[in-house]
């Protein structure tokens, strides 16, 4: 049986940690690989016309900056190594969506990069590793 | 670089009494100069768009007939769809039935909340006062009544916006009055028509951006600074060249941040307003009784006022109107940016609108003016000091953070506008810089002109602006209610089906 691992991915150190380690425990086992990266979105947010007339084509821009900036070259770099992965770019709350993404591909386990905040900035940001464990089903695994 | 000019001018202006008070010997003449001009050249728009029957000895205009019958019409035939399908439409705005996979595409609740900044305003805090002072408590009913019926004409219109607005190759989106009337109409074998009215549509959407979208909002923005704050009492001229200049560093500068901090701060106003009237309302409780009974004997059996019924009527449909302007056709435009395929998940969520303005937040603010007593001792004060007079007499702060709520509201309200009539004006002129430029130049010339006058010319030129835009749009609507009530039929039952995915 194959297992899949899900990545979350957000061009951060931690983030490439993230996958280094998802690598290292795919090499030992049969694990199929699953990179994804969230764009921070909410749908209820205060927006002026123009901004909502032009929202489609950011969508666009955002995916695909996301895809070529991030995705692309962590995908390439598998790649070399013989190791295949489908990525994933997504809008929302990033702990929904990963754990959104997850369910959607029967993934056995979500990796995520710890992200560096420490004191304010993460009790106004939240956490997304937090989150995570609050609500996640599967297991969660948190590299630093 | 811009943007921080800006700032240091503004704060000069606010913190320099003595050049306010240099320019205030200065200025008096040019106010009155301008006023006096407007009225001269508007005066016969005016009367034409507000042209009026008497009944039992009051006049009534034609027009305020025209949107009601509208919405009662759209209410029955639509089968009371603000009625039955509230329930479908907070379940929408709620995500329900978005797909996932849609995320970061305009939700239905961003397109309600701009479409509800657009709105929420200064009808709100003014022109509800407006009504009560010159209708009595009984206006407020007749206010609901219009409010719900509207309800149903948001429903028919802003459907109809997202179905025959206009996909660009690049992805952008225009929508509104103008592309389903003349789209719509030619659909229904009547192109010739449809272009007529989509195109007078368009020119008194321009002239609305102007009227009731932009100087109405200066001018009460205008009048509220200088009454809280005791500067540029006689410069509303140098009042309207700074707000001038702020509008236009957003919409021709397109400096992001101002409107940005504008959007964030205020929701927060109409919540902290809210807040406040309901403070006022829960500290008189024992007074609610006795002023819902004036507003319903207002009603029907008015003291003293003018016009008797149809005078109390007049001034709550009228006032009802211009707050949520269901059938004006204006939302339409706002509404039509959603990314969906169901072009009636889009009416579902519009109908919303007129229900958060005048049901609940005109309510709030014409309860609050009928239970302080404010409207009886008035004192010939009208509009938004009305309202500050009724707030302030429960909480004397009040009066500064309504300033600035009073502001902000305008400040938004005249983006959102100067949206409304450029989409209208590259309508008529296409997309063009120089066009758009145009367009946004002779804007912020008007944000000077409205904050110059004294509020009688100002007032009757907005309203009439505004209700002119219904002209064409009703008729649309009418001659496109059939489709609209056809696709209602089929999205009612694939709801049922369950064909149309539940994702929550």
């Amino acid at each position: 049986m194959t297992d899949t691992m899900l990545i979350g991915i957000d061009g951060s150190k931690a983030g490439e940690h993230a996958v280094n380690f998802a690598v290292s425990q795919a090499k030992a086992g049969d694990t199929s690989l699953v990179l994804a990266y969230v764009v921070e979105w909410s749908p209820y947010t205060f927006n002026t016309p123009e901004e909502n007339e032009q929202r489609h084509l950011r969508r666009k821009e955002e995916i695909k900056t996301a895809r070529e900036r991030v995705l692309d070259p962590v995908l390439k770099s598998l790649e070399s190594q013989g190791i295949e992965a489908l990525g994933v770019v997504r809008h929302g709350q990033v702990a929904d969506v990963l754990l959104q993404i997850a369910k959607a591909h029967g993934a056995g386990q979500i990796v995520v990069g710890r992200i560096g905040h420490s004191g304010i900035k993460s009790l106004l940001f939240g956490s997304v590793g937090r989150k995570l464990i609050q609500l996640a089903h599967i297991p969660v695994t948190i590299v630093p | 670089m811009k943007y921080i000019a800006i700032s240091i001018l503004l704060t000069v202006f606010v913190l320099c009494p003595p050049a306010a008070a240099f320019a205030q010997d200065a200025g008096g003449g040019i106010d009155q100069k301008i006023g006096e001009i407007f009225g001269t050249v508007f005066g016969p728009f005016v009367s034409f768009i507000f042209y009026s029957v008497t009944i039992n000895g009051v006049s009534f205009p034609l027009i305020v007939a025209w949107l009601i019958l509208c919405a009662l019409i759209l209410t029955v035939y639509m089968g009371f769809v603000q009625f039955t399908g509230i329930r479908h439409s907070i379940d929408l705005l709620r995500g329900v039935y978005s797909n996932p996979e849609d995320a970061g595409e305009v939700s239905h609740f961003q397109a309600l909340a701009t479409a509800l900044s657009g709105t929420v305003g200064l009808g709100n805090i003014a022109g509800v006062a407006v009504a009560v002072s010159l209708g009595g408590p009984g206006a407020t009913f007749w206010m609901i009544v219009a409010g719900l019926a509207g309800m149903a004409s948001k429903f028919t219109e802003c459907t109809l916006g997202v179905k025959y607005r206009e996909e660009f190759p690049d992805g952008h989106v225009s929508g509104g009055p103008m592309y389903y009337l003349s789209k719509g109409l030619a659909e229904k074998g009547k192109p010739g028509l449809g272009k007529l009215l989509a195109v007078l549509f368009a020119i008194m959407c321009i002239f609305g951006s102007f009227g009731g979208g932009n100087m109405f909002q200066g001018n009460q923005a205008h009048q509220m600074i200088a009454n809280t704050f005791g500067i540029f009492t006689d410069t509303g001229w140098l009042f309207g060249l700074i707000l001038a200049v702020i509008v236009g560093a957003v919409i021709i500068g397109g400096i992001k941040s101002i409107a940005k901090v504008t959007e964030k701060i205020v929701p927060l106003m109409a919540i902290l307003y809210v807040g406040t009237a309901l403070v006022i309302l829960i500290a008189n409780f024992t007074k609610i009784p006795t002023a819902f009974g004036l507003v319903v004997q207002g009603a029907f059996a008015p003291e003293a006022i003018g016009g008797g019924i149809v005078g109390v009527l007049i001034q709550g449909l009228k006032r009802a109107a211009f707050s949520n302007e269901a059938g004006i056709g204006s939302a339409a435009i706002a509404h039509s940016a959603v990314r969906t395929n169901e072009p009636l998940t889009e009416g579902y969520v519009a109908l919303l609108e007129p229900f958060i303005d005048t049901v609940v937040i005109c309510t709030m603010t014409a309860l609050v003016i009928v239970i302080t007593g404010a409207y009886a001792d008035a004192g010939g004060m009208t509009g938004v000091a009305l309202t500050s007079a009724a707030f302030q007499s429960v909480f004397p702060w009040f009066g500064v953070v309504l300033a600035v709520a009073v502001l902000l509201f305008a400040f938004s309200t005249m983006i959102s506008w100067s949206y409304y009539g450029l989409k209208c004006w590259t309508y008529l002129f296409g997309e063009s810089r120089i066009s758009e430029l145009t367009f946004k130049l002779i804007f912020c010339v008007f944000v000077v002109i409205g904050c110059s006058m004294s509020l009688g010319p100002v007032i009757d030129f907005s309203d009439a602006a505004i209700f002119a835009m219904s002209l064409g749009n009703v008729l649309g609507l009418y001659l496109l209610m059939g489709t609209v009530k056809k696709d209602l039929k089929d999205y009612q039952a694939r709801i049922k089906s369950g064909e149309i995915q539940r994702y929550k």
